[in-house]
């Protein structure tokens, strides 16, 4: 008499509920995110790095500011852009290629739960690294309002589902290693002159007026006017939501699951 | 105990079309992938899909599945259309994909645990992990894995869910003899214990072994389907041929066997192919040949029509007689001449 099937018998598996399933999902590539070393490198060290440069060398000098004051505000934004833009986008580039995405898809988390998850280990890694670059900002001199802070955590979220979502629309339209070019070029261009780290008019008026237009001026822009001065750019914030719509948008429209 | 088997079927196609592109090669024309497949899959049974690399049967599952969108024609899983698939749908329904779908970086254990998760109830992974023999490896990232291990992964995590209906997308794909040995036995238990089972396959050894049911499936139709008895069965005429191969010295003159409508031809230099309607007398024939030539063969084999036969009857009658399908005809011959040497290899 050989062992009843482990697959006999009533079926009693439903799926886990919409919020445990989404939840698990975002544990899940939240650990694989930060198990990644490079990952690490790009969300942690590279930020760290950047603050105590622009902390130790004059280039913020002139400004109204103390140097910290001037940098940590665009330090938290270059964070978002690591995290939801190029390490969220290289890892779901692979993961598209590898069929990973396929496979989550026929499973009851389904494509929208598969996205939440994502969304959500972003949102918890850009926790660790906020409370990371806050903490080193801190020791250097850093005491931002309070009012400022306040206002500060909901604009960096918008930035991070805009980067998202934009790392989402190249990741799922381009092979992976486009997507690991694009991205990691857009990283560079995007901090060193799209007005996130330094402000955009260190360089010239001109070059200012077209940055703002760019969701890496514009978050960078509405975190400096936070944490600074406790103001809302709501100019800043309409690019923005401008942006994180069109990209959400066009993701919807173009991403390939395969 | 087994389920009760509902006699209503698990899935059923009917007229399925699928189109992709535009192709720019095609000067941007669509191009049409699957042109008419209808099939019904039962509980307690596998059905297979059986055609040449490219013939459509990934496309057609995929669409079954809802993980692409048809262009016509219409899929009913479990009584309902899965491109609208929810969550409870998607779990009574597993699937394993060509690719695997496992993220390289990640190690079996920690990935199951994960998927079980996203189940309430499900099998527990340290069962799954027993059954499949993946303890040995299941710290191992999947990237270091063999084919064989990581196809036992897919496996294990289309189970999670205990599934009603299972979709194998090439499941001997890969495998190593043992793990071969270890799937087939753990796709009959599945479908002993009342499962809907649909497999796709280019062997015809992997159809002939698993399958109750199975259709056979030419640049995106479905050309012939049936119990593998009931294809093998289909011409009085076909049931009485016999394939015979020998290996002897290599240029021997082989008019002497060809005679009451014998074909024989040398297939590669030494290795000869004799096939037709064989009677004992052209036994005996085949003998006095060796006699006569002063030829000792180092090996005969004498088979029955197998389900390969079929395939290749039905593959040319179905190719329409332009240039691609020639071209098409002629693949699908080279494709099952290997599985052939695959299947008797296997059979030895």
């Amino acid at each position: 008499m050989s062992t009843p099937s482990l697959f006999a018998g009533e079926r009693t598996t439903r799926p886990a509920t919409r919020l445990r399933r989404v939840i698990s999902q975002g544990r899940y590539e939240a650990a694989t995110m930060l198990r990644n070393g490079e990952q690490l490198v790009l969300m942690v060290v590279m930020p760290l790095l950047g603050l105590i440069a622009l902390t130790a060398t004059p280039l913020l000098d002139g400004m109204g500011y103390s140097r910290v004051e001037m940098a940590a505000p665009g330090i938290l934004a270059l964070c978002a852009l690591s995290t939801a833009f190029t390490g969220q986008g290289i890892a779901t580039g692979f993961d598209r290629r590898y069929g990973v995405l396929r496979f989550l898809s026929t499973t009851p988390l389904g494509k929208g739960g598969l996205i939440a998850g994502k969304v959500i280990a972003v949102l918890v890694a850009l926790a660790l690294q906020v409370v990371i670059i806050s903490t080193v900002a801190a020791f250097l001199g850093w005491r931002p309002p309070v009012a400022g802070v306040l206002l500060g955590i909901p604009l960096l979220i918008l930035g991070a589902i805009t980067f998202t979502a934009l790392g989402l629309l190249i990741a799922g339209t381009v092979r992976p290693e486009a997507t690991l070019a694009i991205t990691n070029l857009g990283w560079i261009l995007f901090a060193a002159l799209g007005g996130i780290v330094l402000p955009a008019g260190k360089f010239s008026a001109s070059m200012a007026d077209f940055v703002q237009w760019l969701p890496s001026g514009a978050l960078g822009n509405l975190m400096r006017g936070a944490l600074l001065e406790s103001r809302l750019d709501i100019f800043a914030m309409v690019i923005l939501l401008v942006w994180a719509a069109l990209c959400s948008l066009a993701a919807v429209k173009w991403f390939k699951w395969n | 105990m087994p389920q009760p088997l509902s006699p209503e079927p698990a899935l059923i196609i009917e007229g399925l079309i699928k189109d992709v592109g535009p192709i720019t090669a095609l000067d941007g024309r669509m191009k049409r992938i699957v042109s008419n497949i209808s099939l019904r899959a039962h509980f307690g049974q596998v059905t297979a899909l059986l055609g040449a690399n490219g013939a459509g049967k990934t496309t057609t599952i995929e669409c079954a599945q809802g993980l692409q969108n048809r262009t016509g024609g219409s899929v009913s899983l479990l009584g309902q259309d899965p491109e609208n698939a929810d969550a409870v749908l998607r779990s009574r329904v597993g699937v394993m994909l060509q690719d695997g779908g496992l993220p390289p970086s990640a190690r079996p254990i920690a990935l199951l645990r994960h998927v079980a998760s996203l189940y309430e109830n499900p099998l527990t992974v340290d069962a799954l992990v027993d059954r499949l023999e993946i303890a040995e490896f299941s710290n191992t990232t999947i990237r270091r894995l063999s084919g064989g291990q990581k196809q036992r992964v897919a496996l294990a995590a289309s189970l999670l869910g205990n599934p009603e209906v299972l979709f194998l997308d090439e499941p001997s794909a890969g495998l190593d003899p043992q793990s071969r040995l270890m799937v087939f036995e753990l796709i009959r238990e599945l479908r002993d214990s009342g499962k809907a089972i649909i497999l796709t396959t280019h062997l015809l050894d992997d159809a002939q072994r698993l399958a109750d049911y199975v259709y056979i499936v030419n640049h995106g139709e479905s050309v012939a389907e049936g119990t593998v008895a009931q294809l093998l069965s289909q011409s009085t005429a076909a049931q009485k041929h016999r394939t015979m191969t020998f290996e002897t010295v290599p240029g021997l003159d082989t008019t002497g066997l060809q005679h009451s409508g014998l074909i024989c031809s040398e297939t590669r230099p030494g290795a000869y192919s004799l096939s037709g309607s064989f009677t004992p007398a052209d036994m005996a024939a085949f003998g006095q040949w060796c006699a006569a030539s002063n030829a000792m063969p180092t090996s005969v084999h004498l088979a029955s029509q197998s389900l390969e036969d079929v395939f290749l009857a039905v593959s040319a009658a179905a190719s329409p007689s332009s240039e691609a399908s020639a071209s098409g005809s002629a693949s699908t011959t080279g494709n099952t001449e290997s599985s052939r040497a695959e299947a008797e290899s296997e059979l030895s």
